[in-house]
């Protein structure tokens, strides 16, 4: 029964914010909104101990009948119903928790907003949905809670809808997340084709079975098992901001700093992990496709690991890491690293949330300066949000004791012997570390290195409340790699099989382990020029390069462009030369034409007796021509 | 007799309302709000009365009334019902009281005529959905789109008359060829029974070989592809749209088109099935055609209510196709979609009313930054535009997916370029709710007001209580 309410309390929440709206006092507002949040941390720990006591670890509820469907043999019902496991356990942990902090942490970093109420509403309806999704238990209302997010990711984005910038990017953000959707929609049909279910546990159970009868699944139902797991990870790459659809990212960065931490950061960036987590029975059926999740994982690591280390926007830096670190998650899922994957995603989403929400405090007390160029030294301006802004650096950069450390290293130590993935594979991975260490250093020393590059004075953020957030968050950030993750139950036995036989030279892990520190030391050097005090006396102006190709990895590598040439500018082209409906116009001609002969009668008709006679005669004569002829 | 008496009572309140806004002025609109309201309920419990009934119920056609209209023809005036009729009727009546509301202050001239026009078009069309003697049917038919014309034409915008005759001609010329089938099955049931007859429960029982019935199949076919609409002829939507009175669109989009749906199902998927089986690639053709060529033509708009009227064809160009691929989950998708559509974009209309006589003018680039001044506005509008673009919890999500897995089923392509309908919805619908509400605030204007409300609210709960509890519906419709 409490598992059925979890989602209510903070859409009970928003709908009293959406209701009342301008009405409710900032404190009223904030009350309800965070005590909402705070019910439902308490209402999912409650969840935990009781699923950590149940029998066979899985808890479900029902709350009503959705819909049926027919199938070639039976019907099958489509509920609304909630599905507690391991890994959903993980995730509405991580969900209500961070989210509780994000709440806690907006209520106060956004008190002056005019739209403070509306923006508290949005971010439960959020958590609702986001909730949904990650307790459904079958496909659609998996979908549901997919749209659903994506709809707030959207309306987040654009909370601050005057700005033409930011409309922009929130179309461009719930556009090309729906081509990611319409993928997966397309999937679910040939799911449904294929099995003739959307409950996740039963089409797991049935793609075993298949899979497990001795003569293997049918040449059919192989494949359709390999479209469904490539059409599934079509939506997932557009929701988790990966190859080749990653462009929207970047440009969410344009809503207001905590909805970067929860949604961009923490959850719902992440939910296409969890969605090739919980479809795992069927990605294990087709270990093409893991590969190809690995890979997609591993280019976007690079990419996004490359192009961070252009950008001159803190925000942009650190959603470029947020890209990379979710490539490592599919990486790991692509090598069949179930648990370290969703390890890493929990602990990202504890430090990412952490860098976002101090990047936050920064650029609020620089006046909303978010270029990095215009920072500096804050070191000493700010020790309090720097000294947290190091703690979230050094867990991204994985150095020993963190909690990044242990779910990267999870992750890279089970990637050179997999069968999807290999020795290639985790180079990029070493590769990928070295360039967040390098990235991460760099905007180390940018911002709060060097010399002050900013007149105004700063004003940080005093209250209490908001530091008290922080520091859970960084406490969660540095030990959060202690917490216990057992997910060998949701993961079954499949996945235990043995791996390929692969020697492991003995040096993977002492190179692992050393990668981030050879980083931390090449930018010592390399950046020495962002993190000193200028010589007296020499010109020493920090202004970011404008080479050429410092600006194409700035802009992301060149996707946008791309995309713009061979997608949106075709379409509007389209649509602009056909404004005025060519079957319409087809359609008109017989308009035209009978107005045409309407026109010339009228012209014979014109009442003159001559012209009659004259028609008269000449038509006579043309009959008596032919005649004659 | 229930029925019949309810569209004379139509037709009375309609010329009551007529004469006695001549006298006191605005009552016109009470009574017809009235009148609407008293026939709904009393339709609602002559269902449910009827419902309780043991034997009969409504999964198969009910036949009401029967009695000879003109003898010689062997042409009877016989009215019936089943879920499908029932589904629809429903949808009528909750729309023709929104039609009301929303002409509250909008007509300003020729009121009491209006009403009456209203009020025709109303027992015009419930008359189409229970008919079963085609020559009925017809004459329906015609009732409905007359007055509906004359809507059009006088209360209209700038380019009422030449959209109104676009209409007219349009669906004249459609349903000419339509009267030539109906005449030809007549006579056919002459050849092969000995005796004429228009009745639809008669022409079941016909035999009609595959030659001839692809020939009256298509006459049907295309007068109710028109209505629908679909592309190729789907122009006179736009423009009628466009140009109608907000009540007029909400009534065209809401119910007009589902006359073709309904007719698809009842006169050409029923009556000559092994012909509409040879014919359904064809139709899937235009229908994913309409699905995909309509949301980007919505794209290209720049006209908010033309940017909605591309959006309908484009959506029930989804009911085409779901009707096509004769598959139960698709014929359930496909009445969910019909109910789905008619509520959202009718909602749709409604919205473009309302700013129209804020701000009058339909143009998007007029509009922009409406939260600020509107915020409840802007919540329905993109409450109404999610519904365009299927989003989830909403009805149009039911109907356009399980339609979707329905026709997966049966002709995977069709399937898949339909869901890129998808992305082309969200795409329109970005445009249309982002251009009008967000952006820089180009001016204010004044939030919803109570009678505004009621209006977005009835329209919004029942797209959410059919999107998340959609039994409600499909539990009626499983007559197949």
């Amino acid at each position: 029964m409490l598992l059925a309410s979890l989602p209510f309390y903070p859409l009970v929440s928003f709908l009293l914010l959406i209701v009342f709206g301008k009405k409710l006092s900032w404190q009223l507002a904030a009350i309800i909104s965070v005590s909402s949040m705070a019910l439902t941390v308490l209402v999912s720990v409650i969840l935990l101990f009781e699923l950590s006591v149940s029998q066979n670890q899985v808890m479900t509820v029902n709350l009503w009948h959705w819909f049926d469907l027919t199938n070639q043999l039976a019907t099958s019902e489509v509920n609304i119903r909630f599905y507690l496991d391991g890994l959903s356990a993980v995730m509405i942990s991580v969900v209500t928790g961070v989210g509780f902090l994000i709440h806690l942490f907006a209520a106060i970093y956004m008190k002056a907003d005019v739209n403070f109420s509306r923006f508290m509403a949005y971010m439960n309806l959020f958590i609702v949905a986001m909730l949904i999704l990650v307790l459904a238990d079958n496909l659609v209302l998996l979908y549901l809670g997919w749209e659903g997010v994506g709809l707030c990711s959207f309306l987040l984005i654009g909370f601050w809808y005057q700005e033409k910038s930011n409309v922009l990017a929130a179309r461009k953000a719930f556009i090309v997340t729906r081509i990611g959707d319409t993928s997966m929609a397309i999937g679910l049909l040939l799911l449904f084709n294929t099995f003739g279910e959307f409950n996740i546990a039963t089409v797991t159970t049935l793609a075993q079975q298949a899979n497990n009868i001795a003569a293997g699944p049918s040449a059919e139902q192989a494949n359709n098992i390999y479209w469904i797991a490539l059409l599934l990870l079509g939506g997932a790459v557009g929701k988790s901001a990966q190859l080749p659809l990653q462009t929207w990212l970047p440009d969410a960065m344009a809503g207001p700093t905590p909805v970067s931490a929860l949604i961009h950061a923490a959850t719902m960036v992440t939910a296409g992990v969890y969605l090739i987590a919980r479809m795992h029975g069927i990605f294990l059926l087709a270990p093409e496709v893991m590969n190809y999740v690995a890979w997609l994982g591993a280019l976007t690591l690079l990419l996004a690991g490359v192009a961070a280390l252009a950008q001159t926007d803190i925000k942009r830096v650190l959603a470029y890491s947020t890209m990379s670190q979710i490539g490592y998650m599919m990486l790991a899922l692509g090598a069949g690293a179930w648990s370290a994957g969703v390890f890493h995603l929990m602990t990202h989403a504890f430090f990412k949330a952490l860098l976002f929400l101090t990047a936050g405090a920064v650029i609020y007390a620089l006046h909303h300066q978010q270029n990095l160029f215009k920072m500096g030294d804050l070191w000493k301006k700010l020790p309090f949000e720097s000294s947290l802004f190091v703690v979230g650096l050094i867990c991204l950069m994985a150095l020993p004791g963190t909690s990044g450390f242990f779910s990267k290293e999870a992750i890279i130590a089970q990637l050179w012997s997999s069968n999807t993935a290999g020795p290639l594979l985790w180079w990029c991975a070493i590769l990928g570390a070295l360039l967040t260490s390098i990235y991460s250093c760099r905007l180390f020393f940018l911002a709060f290195l060097g010399t002050a590059r900013f007149t105004k004075k700063t004003h940080s953020e005093k209250s209490t409340l908001l530091r008290s957030t922080l520091i859970v968050l960084a406490l969660l950030s540095l030990f959060g790699g202690l917490i216990p993750l057992d997910l060998s139950l949701v993961f079954s036995a499949l996945n235990e099989r043995p791996l390929a036989q692969l020697d492991e030279p003995s040096w993977l892990h002492s190179i692992a382990i050393i990668t981030p520190f050879i980083g931390i030391l090449f930018s010592w050097f390399y950046f020495k020029h962002y993190r000193t005090a200028p010589i007296k006396g020499t010109e020493h102006d920090i202004q970011p390069s404008d080479s050429k190709l410092v600006v194409f990895c700035r802009q992301g590598l060149g996707f946008d462009a791309l995309y713009n040439a061979l997608l949106v500018k075709p379409y509007q082209w389209l649509a602009a030369v056909n404004k005025y409906d060519i079957f319409d116009q087809i359609i008109m001609l017989n308009a035209w034409y009978v107005s045409l002969w309407h026109e010339a009668l009228l012209l014979v008709q014109n009442g003159s007796l001559r012209w009659y006679l004259a028609a008269f005669g000449l038509a006579i004569i043309l009959l008596l021509g032919v005649s004659f002829l | 007799m229930t029925l019949t008496v309810i569209m004379l009572a139509l037709l009375m309140a309609g010329a009551l309302a007529w004469r006695t806004e001549k006298y006191w002025q605005g009552s016109a609109k009470w009574l017809a709000l009235i009148s609407l309201a008293l026939l709904a309920t009393v339709f609602a419990v002559f269902v449910m009365s009827h419902e309780i009934k043991p034997n009969d119920g409504f999964a198969h056609l009910q036949v009401l009334s029967r009695v000879d209209w003109i003898k010689t023809f062997n042409i009877q005036y016989s009215i019936a019902i089943d879920q499908l009729s029932i589904v629809l009727i429903a949808l009528t009546w909750l729309l023709g009281i929104i039609c009301v509301l929303v002409s509250w202050h909008e007509i300003q001239r020729h009121v009491g005529f209006y009403y009456f026009n209203l009020l025709l078009t109303i027992a015009g069309i419930i008359g189409v959905f229970v008919a079963v003697d085609m020559f009925l049917f017809f004459f329906f038919w015609e009732v409905m789109l007359l007055p509906m014309t004359a809507i059009i034409a006088i209360w209209g915008h700038e380019k009422r008359q030449f959209a109104a005759l676009k209409f007219f001609i349009f669906t004249q010329v459609s349903s000419l060829l339509m009267l030539v089938a109906i005449i030809a099955t007549g006579y056919f049931h002459l050849l092969q029974t000995g005796q004429l007859s228009f009745y639809y429960l008669d022409w079941l029982l016909l035999d009609i070989p595959l030659e001839i019935s692809q020939y009256l199949m298509l006459g049907f076919f295309i007068a109710f592809a028109v209505k629908l609409p679909s592309v190729p002829v789907h122009s006179w939507l736009p423009d009628a749209h466009t140009q109608a009175p907000t009540a007029g669109s909400v009534l065209l989009a809401g119910v007009l088109l589902k006359t073709g749906a309904y007719g698809l199902i009842r006169f050409v998927i029923f009556l000559f099935p092994q012909a509409s089986e040879q014919f359904a690639p064809i139709a899937a053709t235009l229908a994913v055609v309409s699905i995909v060529y309509g949301a980007k033509m919505a794209f290209a708009q720049q006209d908010f209510k033309r940017l909605v009227a591309y959006s309908s064809i484009s959506h029930m160009g989804f009911v085409m196709l779901a009707l096509f691929a004769f598959n139960s989950n698709a014929y359930q998708g496909a009445i969910v979609t019909m109910v789905a559509h008619g509520l959202s974009s009718a909602a749709l209309f409604a919205m473009a009313g309302m700013i129209y006589q804020r701000i009058h003018s339909r143009d998007l680039a007029d509009m922009g930054g409406f939260w600020q001044s509107a915020p409840r506005m802007g919540g329905f509008a993109l409450a109404f535009a999610g519904a365009a673009f299927g989003l989830p919890g909403l009805a149009n999500f039911i109907g356009e997916f399980v339609s979707l897995v329905g026709v997966f089923q049966v002709m995977p392509e069709f399937a898949i370029i339909a869901a890129f309908g998808l992305i082309g919805s969200a795409i329109y619908g970005m445009v249309l709710f982002q251009s009008s509400f967000q952006g820089t605030p180009k001016r204010d204007i004044i939030d919803l007001q109570s009678r505004e409300l009621i209006i977005c609210g009835s329209l919004l709960l029942t797209l959410l209580a059919i999107g998340l509890y959609p039994t409600l519906l499909l539990k009626f419709s499983f007559g197949v």
